[in-house]
């Protein structure tokens, strides 16, 4: 109680806030929770609905209160202040099934009775009123979740790879250092007023996370025996995108909390509070130059490390040892996998069943001899209340961990099921809508809000990747395993919250005159990748909403015909956006000439409909309103 | 004999242990076999262990409000059986009278009604109940469902009553039609709630009103949440108690039935219902307010 006064009288006086720890404040708050899974603070219930109140009667003025609502993970609704989006955190991706049940009763009494899982590992309510959202934040702390810190200029959500713990190819789990970094810089004073948000992203291996594309992208490695870090910093997806640069060979675990303060430091004194299109960390890397920057943030480190006091370090690292004991399973032993993560149980040439053809896609074996993952496919991140309360009973029904884990592609990941609880697993799944095939493939686009319920979108990215989705699946391309590892998200506008310049074939919403009407139209981007290798995508050329599938589906028979034996489409595509093709198609250019005639339109009278949005019966014209990101 | 009045659920509200001590304290002053003349006091909410005994004792109608089909495979014990399609296919004061009589329920008789959708249907019924003039009418805490996973006895003989002579004694101060809906609308003692949900009231409401969707009312373990909860979301709202406030939703008032009740619970003492609701509102080209800046809909996951 006493502690949480503390940090709101600090909370907004920026000259108290920067870059100062007081550090009895935080260990104390430490020894007072014996409970590290509890993100949640009942008292900023009431807090929130008194602001409101004062809000409403004219008592606090606008942006001081968007300031506010945004720093509890409330973002205004798309042109309509009088509703929120909460960002419920989601620390790690990691979720008990009696957090899905508290959320999906708290979607169905104050939202619109399903929830949305986004691609920074969070779970979003849309359309909450503003006067609602102080239950809605009471609820989440009953379930020892977080909306706070989700949204504004602050540590948001700390991802984890779902894969983490289960990995074949890593080194050690990860999962307990990001619960550590997201424990200790919630509600820190320290990180209450940045320049802009800040991402952390942790890999569990090489080829599993979006490091190169976080503020702070760390993947985990072990030298002379010693757990440790590869940490990236500086990248970041946005009207200007940007891959992180590695900081030094390797960063031991001992020194995880200094880069991290120091990172957040450097920035919080340096970053550009002026111009909100350019107060993003990576602007201040890319302007500095690497070598500067990274050279200043060694220097800082050093002074963080002699100076952050015993109590302080200690908070951080109780986290650590207290997270380390409670993981049980994941040292689980016996005889470990070594091979590939992601393998296909069957042979998919002899798909027959609805289960097979699920098992294929959506399985996979953990290093855990014995165990499996099972990806539950959504579609572009939706579900209902009714499907969260069935997949809550099924992990406590048939995973060993009784948990489950987000994912960047917007499903969920459920892990420790036995071979023999699969089957059961799928029939329940299924009787609920949850049991699609096609999960991390082609067939399941990633698609954030867009037009439903984001100020900023131009487009209906959701409904788009959703109709890829169900035709996709009609044409059962999650059985062709030649496209299996191609990836489609779509953004609504250019800022990226659907990651379009890390897939396969990317697009992000735009409007255009053509002729004499506005149309909606996206940017499509080809060969982006995730991973510790992980680059941007090309830009190829544009093409109408309504052409898209079209469009999609011609570069899947370009790619047929021209594929030499076990090239998949990923590579085909990597192949020709660096101008190396060895067939018809060699670059870019030339698909740009085989797309031309499936992009155009006809005409405004001839089909009026091809000029309108997906969900929408009416012209489009292209509406956004301020973004709040930069508030 | 009487239901609780509103100055004596205002002095409650903020006590939910004095609330459910009064849900239980039936005091009955009557005679075993005639329920005609006993004296009961309910509540707005009627928890299981009261109406169990009510029941044993003889001293209450219980009125099943689900389709005839669903009473006769099994029903609470005494309960008789109004398909509320059959009260809506004609609710004018003399019908609802016709049917109470039929039901044998008489001016004094407790009347304790339940459904097996959330409450919404028999809010509806005992709303009209209250209408024509009978006064001691409350909702069963639980639907049916909720009566039967708590392994509640049930039965499955139709049951009829000696017909009753009720009196019509309207009620108007619970009751707005479309006209009155609209003189609210620029008043700013008046407030109008939407009862439906939050895509629906999206799409198009009636100007000025507020939203509160009926989802939001019920707890898991009861059709209405703890008074002082639904309290703090009035509060939230910046409604004021001592407003008047009408309650609609999207066609006969079942939804806004049960927010009604939901709002009596909370200690609300002025609230109407307006039973025609947005359907005839619409028909009647009223002005309404539609919001399509967005396509909220495609976020459905149905």
């Amino acid at each position: 109680m006493r502690l949480s006064k503390k940090i709101y009288g600090l909370q907004y006086h920026n000259d108290i806030l920067e870059s100062s720890v007081d550090s009895d404040i935080l260990s104390s708050s430490k020894k007072n929770d014996l409970n590290f899974e509890n993100w949640g603070l009942i008292e900023e219930s009431e807090y929130f609905a008194n602001k409101v109140k004062l809000f409403r009667q004219d008592q606090l003025n606008a942006d001081e209160f968007r300031r506010f609502r945004l720093q509890n993970g409330a973002y205004g609704s798309r042109l309509n202040s009088d509703f929120s989006m909460i960002r419920i955190k989601v620390p790690g991706g990691d979720i008990t099934p009696e957090q899905m049940e508290k959320i999906a009763n708290l979607a169905e009494s104050f939202s619109i009775g399903s929830a949305h899982v986004s691609t920074r590992q969070n779970i979003q309510l849309h359309w909450v009123q503003l006067e609602d959202v102080s239950e809605v934040v009471r609820g989440l702390a009953e379930g020892g979740l977080t909306s706070r810190e989700a949204c504004g200029n602050t540590i948001r959500n700390v991802m984890c790879s779902h894969f983490a713990g289960v990995c074949s190819n890593e080194p050690f789990d990860t999962t307990i250092y990001a619960k550590a970094v997201a424990k200790f810089f919630l509600r820190n004073p320290m990180c209450q007023n940045l320049p802009r948000k800040f991402k952390f992203n942790f890999a569990c291996c090489s080829e599993h996370g979006l490091v190169r594309i976080a503020d702070v992208g760390l993947v985990p490695a072990i030298q002379d025996g010693i757990r440790g870090f590869r940490i990236y910093l500086g990248g970041g997806l946005g009207a200007a995108s940007f891959i992180g640069h590695l900081l030094e060979e390797f960063t031991p675990e001992s020194r995880l909390l200094s880069t991290c303060m120091s990172t957040i430091r450097v920035y919080d004194r340096l970053g550009n509070r002026e111009n909100p299109a350019r107060n993003r960390m990576r602007y201040l890397v890319n302007e500095m130059g690497w070598i500067k920057f990274q050279a200043l943030l060694l220097k800082e480190r050093d002074i963080v490390e002699a100076t952050t006091s015993i109590p302080t370090k200690n908070v951080f690292e109780s986290t650590l040892k207290i997270e380390n004991n409670g993981n049980s399973l994941s040292s689980l032993s016996g005889n470990k996998n070594t091979t590939t993560t992601i393998l296909p149980l069957i042979n998919s040439e002899n798909i027959q069943t609805a289960y097979e053809r699920w098992l294929n896609t959506n399985v996979i074996a953990q290093k855990q001899s014995g165990y499996y993952g099972v990806s539950i496919t959504l579609g572009a991140g939706d579900i209902t209340s009714n499907q969260l309360r069935v997949l809550a009973e099924s992990i406590r029904e048939f995973s060993e961990e009784r948990k489950a884990r987000t994912t960047p592609q917007q499903n969920f990941f459920i892990r420790y099921i036995k071979s023999e609880s699969i089957p059961k697993l799928f029939a329940k799944l299924s009787s609920i809508g949850l049991g699609n095939p096609g999960a991390n493939t082609i067939v399941s686009p990633v698609g954030c809000s867009g037009t439903t319920s984001c100020n900023l979108a131009i487009t209906n990215s959701h409904r788009l990747a959703k109709e890829i989705q169900s035709k996709f699946l009609e044409l059962n391309y999650d059985m062709d395993q030649d496209l299996r590892t191609s990836t489609i998200k779509i953004s609504g506008c250019p800022n990226s919250c659907g990651q379009h310049e890390v897939a396969t074939v990317g697009f992000y919403g735009g409007a255009a005159r053509l002729g004499n009407s506005m149309a909606p139209i996206y940017t499509m981007l080809f060969a982006g990748s995730t991973g510790e290798n992980g680059e941007l995508g090309k830009v190829v050329m544009r093409v109408p909403a309504k052409r898209i599938i079209d469009v999609v589906l011609k570069i899947i028979e370009c790619y047929k015909e021209e594929k030499n034996d076990n090239e998949t489409m990923h590579d085909w595509i990597s192949k020709i956006s660096v101008g190396r093709g060895n067939g018809k198609i060699q670059n870019l250019e030339d698909i740009k000439k085989i797309l031309a005639p499936v992009i155009k339109l006809p005409s405004f009278s001839e089909n009026p409909d091809s000029y309108k949005d997906y969900g929408s019966d009416s012209n489009f014209i292209a509406k956004t309103a301020r973004g709040e990101c930069a508030a | 004999m009487c239901c609780l009045n509103d100055l004596e659920l205002q002095k409650i509200k903020n006590n939910d242990e004095s609330f459910d001590k009064l849900k239980k304290n039936s005091d009955s002053k009557g005679n075993n076999n005639s329920i005609n003349k006993i004296s009961t006091t309910l509540n707005l909410l009627c928890d299981v262990d009261t109406l169990r005994s009510l029941i044993k004792e003889n001293k209450v109608r219980v009125v099943d409000v689900r389709k005839k089909d669903d009473y006769l495979k099994g029903h609470v014990p005494t309960a008789v059986c109004l398909p509320l399609a059959e009260l809506l296919s004609d609710d004018s004061p003399e019908s609802i009278i016709n049917i109470l009589n039929n039901l044998g329920i008489s001016d004094n008789t407790p009347v304790v009604v339940y459904d097996d959708t959330f409450g919404a249907l028999a809010s509806r019924v005992a709303w009209s109940f209250k209408f024509v003039g009978h006064k001691d009418v409350s909702l069963l805490e639980v639907t049916y469902s909720g009566w039967k996973n708590l392994g509640l006895e049930i039965e499955q003989k139709s049951n009829s009553f000696d017909k009753s002579s009720h009196s019509l004694n309207m009620d108007y101060s619970i009751y707005a039609d479309a006209s009155y809906v609209e003189n609210a609308n620029n008043d700013k003692k008046k407030v109008i709630i939407d009862s439906r949900e939050r895509l629906n009231f999206l799409s198009e409401h009636i100007p000025n009103s507020k939203n509160i969707p009926y989802t939001m009312i019920r707890s898991e373990d009861s059709i209405l949440r703890k008074p002082s909860e639904l309290k703090r979301f009035l509060e939230n709202r910046g409604i004021d108690f001592n407003s008047e406030i009408i309650t609609y939703c999207g066609s006969v008032g079942t939804l806004s039935g049960l927010v009604f009740f939901a709002l009596k619970a909370a200690g609300v003492p002025n609230v109407k219902l307006y039973p025609k609701s947005f359907k005839e509102w619409k028909s009647l080209g009223k002005a309404k307010i539609e919001f399509k800046d967005a396509n909220y809909w495609d976020l459905s996951a149905e």
